[in-house]
């Protein structure tokens, strides 16, 4: 699936978010929350305000663990394993909100929009098909 | 009948005029050539399609991806009736074409990207919201004469 150019790609990207974590993780959310409304339906117990603290906690978590998914490109399985518990037992997210393109989408528009040109063809093609990897990862154990 | 509030009808038209049609249209449609490779399977005619840089440059695809996007101004053009403007393409599209429109789908998904990369900040997330609304209900009236 992925190929080395396109780990190459992912990794270089993935130097842009350093230090922007929370704020990229947080914007992912909120963009996420307003154009699919259906996934606050997981967030009943969160304040979705704008700015919301937890809103940008979780933000950063989802980034960090994107980010440990980046450390570890050729053994995903394994590095998102207890999430992918997580996301099964507990969570229990419909699958298609994020195996499909639902926050996929969202956070690559903040790439996107933060990046601008250097969000190139070539970038954009291997980090829709990290996102959707990781996806599946965390669908792995729904049944 | 899909209903717009005064604010998205004013997102959509704002951003659409700073579109440039030709380079935006040609973007959408190498990106989704490039990102989703399946969907060559429609262009197999379009001659060289052998790497991003190809299908970037391939004067047919740039063409195509222009007719494209300039039917979505007729969309924007007509916000109150896309199930109208859009009867004849969908029968198009379902009859002689034969495009799953699971593809209708992708293909805004990247033209919302494409937005994004061009418009950055200004691309705000209520930006995002008229504009995914769009996609989706031009989607939808592609995929409606489907039988």
């Amino acid at each position: 699936m992925l190929t080395a150019e396109d780990k190459k790609l992912i990794q270089h990207i993935w130097e842009k978010v350093q230090g922007h974590q929370e704020d990229f993780g947080a914007e992912a959310l909120q963009r996420m929350f307003a154009t699919y409304p259906q996934t606050k339906t997981y967030f009943p117990h969160f304040d979705l305000s704008k700015g919301s603290d937890q809103v940008r906690g979780h933000g950063k978590k989802v980034v960090n663990a994107l980010g440990n998914a980046v450390k570890s490109l050729d053994n995903l399985s394994q590095a998102l394993s207890e999430l992918s518990n997580l996301h099964a037992y507990n969570l229990r997210v419909d699958p298609s909100c994020f195996a499909l393109q639902l926050l996929s989408q969202s956070f690559q528009v903040v790439l996107a929009s933060h990046l601008g040109k250097e969000y190139t063809p070539e970038v954009h093609a291997a980090f829709d098909k990290f996102l959707s990897a990781v996806a599946a990862v965390l669908a792995e154990k729904y049944r | 009948m899909v209903h717009w509030t005064a604010e998205e009808k004013q997102l959509i038209s704002s951003v659409w005029a700073k579109v440039d049609v030709a380079e935006c249209g040609a973007e959408a449609l190498a990106r989704l050539l490039i990102v989703y490779p399946w969907t060559q399977r429609f262009f197999a005619d379009f001659g060289n399609l052998s790497s991003p840089t190809a299908i970037i440059g391939n004067p047919k695809v740039r063409a195509h991806g222009k007719k494209v996007l300039t039917s979505f101004g007729e969309a924007i053009k007509n916000l109150d009736a896309i199930k109208a403007t859009y009867t004849k393409l969908s029968e198009l599209h379902c009859e002689k074409l034969h495009v799953d429109p699971e593809n209708f789908r992708l293909l805004g998904d990247i033209l919302i990207i494409v937005l994004a990369s061009h418009f950055t900040k200004d691309f705000t997330p209520a930006c995002q919201f008229a504009w995914q609304k769009l996609v989706s209900v031009v989607a939808h009236a592609l995929a409606r004469k489907y039988h």
